[in-house]
């Protein structure tokens, strides 16, 4: 980590780039427009300026040709701008299919990881280069945002609903880490380092670190102890709906909605039940509020999807992606 | 002129004569000296945070006085000094005067909004002096209704209660500029300063209430436990930012916009020119004041905001750049072939047309999706609304305090002190506000009161340029206050300038008018008579 004095961030995404080359063209578009200000300024009230005490000025009430130029030229300037930053918005929140996910829980005033092979870390982050990676962030209390200078990206992470955020590192090395939306008397102190590594050492990191149980089953784990299975039966005997393939298929809903049973969805119908009822059951599931952590419901929801990744159980099939891409949120389907 | 015995300052003496004032120039006194104080109180938390950010640790405060202290200097420097600033003050000592009328439409509600106002500063005093908040002068949800442990609930209901009387002033401007104009004060006549306020009263009107009712929503979530905003009772989170960025974007504009219609009548001033495009300017405000309620969102593009909302708002927010384009471009237009004098007004002038140039071009930066995602919460924001809303509105508050100083005081003060502190606030304010950008785009996130060292070295410039600025911002207070009783008397016109405050003495008499004129041209005609096109 750099200590001295930079005066700009350093580039270590593939997405870097692409954020540097739009903010370099705004300022060049921008230090002209403010240089022509300032220039004329200077310039007019040096050549006009006052020679005697009763001098006046020469009435001009304006043009019509100049004001359609100075009205068009920024409009024109202005569209080119926001398409840009809205092609470069989309590059930076359309996950590449394959992106290696890790979830990420924020409280009051830590980070939380989770991979998949069940390796943890607080306020350390350890990734592959050259790989995606997709973050799946939950927050336990209230509104964090994930944010890695190093790779320009960011993403509030909101209490009650998943937000995501990719990205894949380009260069190895240590990054910092920083929550950017203020979260309480330690706001400054929720930081921590991503590290970047080739992927021989990422996997030595792997195989190295303690992994207490992949999510997937630690939460099958809890679907038993929580007495899931009891309703969620493998057949279709039970009082609750079968989950195998439910993850990624469209759910019909007792209010007619139709929902794509996302992780958000899963979140929903285990802490909030009622507030999504499916078509032909009961509303007989109990809420879990309050029993369950932020990352006990992560590992439940990796649990859940797992039924579907086997995708070979017989009967609820739909032949839906396991993985919807392509999701800036998961907040935009509901 | 010779100034008559009798006028508005010497016309009653005594608490209750100042206390129960009718005048809206005594009022506009009145708002002068409480938005003083309370800018004097804001620099003071300013102050602090410069101080504790010298040094990467958290030597000075600790974390919980840090987040009071940025809190409570936005709560105090937006709500109690930037909103009612230059409407309240200058606004209601020359509104009527511009258009030819004794006062506004309704100068007991015009008093009454005062004590609102003060009211309102009281639970904000009461909620500084016992503690503070620590929400961010934002109060985002769940943050301010559940976790919070501070003094939310009095803050709140201090910003409730202030916000009734930017809602009668507004009331009242509006009123007054449709029914009080003087005979032959058409709408194309009218001074630009008079356009750019009924901009900024139509967004006091139709943007406070939803500030006032979301802000009680947080006190109701906060006391009762509705479940409005917080997750954990069904509530939905970002539902706050919508409705507080709903307002607090056009409340930008009620910051900006009337600063915008001092510069148009000093640079008219000062290069002794009717304005380039007068019609362009005026309709502009109107432009910023409709669009600038249409692009709240661009404060959510990280916050899981539905992406296509999300391109909506940029592309408004990206569209309601163009007419300050259009006015920055016309201001310039004015001088060219003016009578161009460079007097302490047309000098702050001047750094406000630098200033916000510089913060309407950054703008552009946080518009822009992709580049925001990088940006957002950073303090390249901070430094970007401060070249606004200090750079812009302070800029131009200062502008027309000194342009219209001689008429408000009847004194003339010391203009190489003020021309000195013009450059002092200048330069003070680069230094303070330039190296923010720099840190922001490294990525130094906002509101941190520790932070990693290699932000220090722009950090102490941040600092120093602080104390510059503080120095620009102490002068006018000592050399206005001293004219006051050491000026030399002002004529009823010091700077030759053309408008019907000129016309009347300094400083004017109770009624303003002793007959209601008729006007026959618009503002600011230096060229003998011909009646002009509007163009
Ligand atoms: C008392 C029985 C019961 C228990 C215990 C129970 N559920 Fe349910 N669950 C239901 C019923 C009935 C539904 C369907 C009605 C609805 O959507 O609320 C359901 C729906 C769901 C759904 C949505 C399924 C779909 O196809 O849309 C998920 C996911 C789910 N439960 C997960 C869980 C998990 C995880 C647990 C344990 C923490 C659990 N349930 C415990 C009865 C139960
Ligand atoms: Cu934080
Ligand atoms: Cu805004």
């Amino acid at each position: 980590m750099p200590t001295n004095f930079p005066l700009f961030p350093q580039q270590a995404s593939a997405q870097a780039g692409q954020v540097d080359a739009i903010y370099f063209f705004m300022v060049a578009v921008t230090a002209f427009f403010a240089l022509l200000i300032a220039g004329l300024i200077v310039f007019f009230s040096v050549r006009f300026r006052r020679r005697h005490r009763d001098e006046i000025g020469v009435p001009i009430h304006g043009s019509l040709a100049l004001e359609l130029l100075w009205t068009f030229v920024p409009f024109v300037i202005a569209m080119g701008m926001f398409g840009w930053g809205a092609k470069v918005f989309f590059d930076l929140y359309r996950v590449p299919a394959g992106a290696m996910e890790i979830f990420v829980v924020g409280k009051q005033w830590m980070w939380k990881v989770q991979h998949m092979g069940g390796q943890r870390e607080i306020n350390e982050l350890h990734v592959p280069i050259g790989r995606p990676v997709k973050l799946i962030m939950g927050s336990e209390d209230v509104i964090h945002s994930f944010y890695i200078p190093a790779f320009r990206v960011k993403a509030d992470v909101i209490p009650g609903r998943y937000n995501t955020l990719w990205f894949e590192a380009t260069k190895p090395g240590t990054y910092h880490l920083f929550c950017a939306e203020y979260c309480g008397t330690k706001h400054s102190g929720m930081i921590g380092s991503v590290v970047a590594m080739e992927p021989a050492q990422y996997q030595a990191w792997l195989d190295g670190g303690p992994a207490d149980g992949t999510p997937v089953d630690a939460g099958a784990k809890l679907f038993q102890d929580l007495a899931c299975h009891t309703c969620h039966q493998q057949d279709s005997q039970g009082r609750g709906p079968v989950l195998t393939n439910l993850f990624g298929s469209r759910v019909q809903l007792q209010d007619g909605r139709t929902v794509v049973a996302d992780e958000a969805y899963i979140r929903e119908s285990i802490v909030n039940p009622q507030a999504m009822v499916k078509a032909g059951f009961q509303p007989l599931m109990p809420t879990f509020q309050g029993l369950v952590t932020e990352e006990q419901l992560l590992q439940l929801i990796s649990y859940v999807r797992s039924l579907s990744d086997a995708g070979a159980a017989p009967g609820a099939g739909t032949a839906a992606p396991t993985q919807p891409q392509d999701r800036s949120t998961l907040e935009n389907k509901r | 002129m010779e100034a008559p015995a009798l006028n508005y300052l010497n016309n009653g003496h005594g608490a209750a004569s100042w206390l129960l004032t009718k005048d809206h120039k005594r009022i506009a006194l009145l708002y002068l000296a409480s938005i003083t104080a309370f800018f004097a109180l804001g620099g003071f938390f300013a102050m602090m945070i410069r101080l504790e950010l010298l040094t990467p640790a958290g030597d000075v405060t600790s974390p919980e006085m840090y987040n009071r202290m940025f809190t409570m200097h936005g709560v105090v420097m937006v709500f109690f000094f930037l909103i009612p600033s230059i409407p309240a003050v200058l606004g209601n000592f020359l509104i009527p005067i511009m258009i030819g009328a004794k006062d506004l439409a309704f100068p007991r509600i015009n008093l009454l909004s005062w004590y609102i106002y003060v009211l309102g500063g009281l639970f904000t005093l009461v909620a500084a002096l016992s503690g503070g908040v620590d929400t961010g002068w934002t109060f985002y949800t769940p943050y301010s209704t559940a976790a919070a442990n501070s003094h939310v609930i009095t803050a709140a209901v201090g910003i409730f209660i202030t916000g009734f009387s930017s809602i009668l002033t507004g009331l009242n401007f509006i009123v007054t500029i449709h029914r009080m104009r003087a005979p032959g004060m058409t709408w194309f006549r009218l001074p630009l300063f008079v356009w750019a306020h009924y901009a900024t009263s139509l967004i006091m009107i139709l943007g406070t209430p939803v500030i006032a009712i979301t802000i009680l929503m947080v006190a109701a979530e906060r006391v009762l436990h509705l479940g409005i905003f917080d997750p954990a009772l069904g509530g939905d989170p970002v539902l706050f930012q919508h409705l507080f960025w709903f307002y607090s974007h056009p409340a930008v504009y009620i910051m900006i916009l009337p600063a915008m219609g001092v510069i148009s009548e000093v640079v008219q001033a000062f290069s002794r020119k009717n304005i380039f495009g007068y019609s362009f300017i005026a309709f502009s405000s109107l432009a910023i004041a409709v669009i600038g309620f249409l692009v709240w969102g661009h404060h959510l593009f990280v916050a899981g905001q539905s992406t296509y909302a999300g391109l909506v708002f940029s592309v408004l927010s990206f569209m309601v750049a163009v007419p300050s384009a259009i006015k920055v471009f016309n201001w310039t237009a004015t001088i060219y072939k003016g009578s161009v004098s460079l007097d302490s007004p047309m000098l702050y002038a001047f750094g406000f047309l630098g200033l916000f140039t510089i913060g309407g071009l950054t703008g552009l930066f946080l518009g822009a999706m992709g580049l925001d995602i990088h940006v957002h919460d950073t303090y390249f924001v901070v430094a970007h609304f401060h070249y606004i809303m200090v750079g812009g509105a302070i800029m131009g508050y200062l502008g027309g305090l000194h342009y219209w100083w001689p008429k408000i005081s009847g004194r003339l003060y010391s203009e190489p002190w003020a021309k000195l502190s013009a450059v002092i606030v200048f330069v003070g304010f680069n230094l303070t506000f330039f190296p923010q950008f720099i840190a922001g785009y490294i990525g130094m996130p906002r509101r941190y009161h520790v932070y990693p060292p290699e932000f220090q070295v722009l950090n102490v410039l941040s600092s120093a340029g602080a104390s510059v600025l503080a120095v620009g911002y102490v002068l006018p207070l000592i050399y206005l206050t001293y004219s006051i009783f050491a000026g030399a008397k002002s004529p009823a016109d010091p700077w030759g300038a053309k408008g019907l405050e000129w016309e009347i003495p300094s400083p004017p008499p109770t009624e303003n008018f002793g007959i209601t004129p008729i006007v026959t041209h618009g503002t600011h005609q230096y060229a003998p008579s011909k009646e002009v096109g509007v163009v």
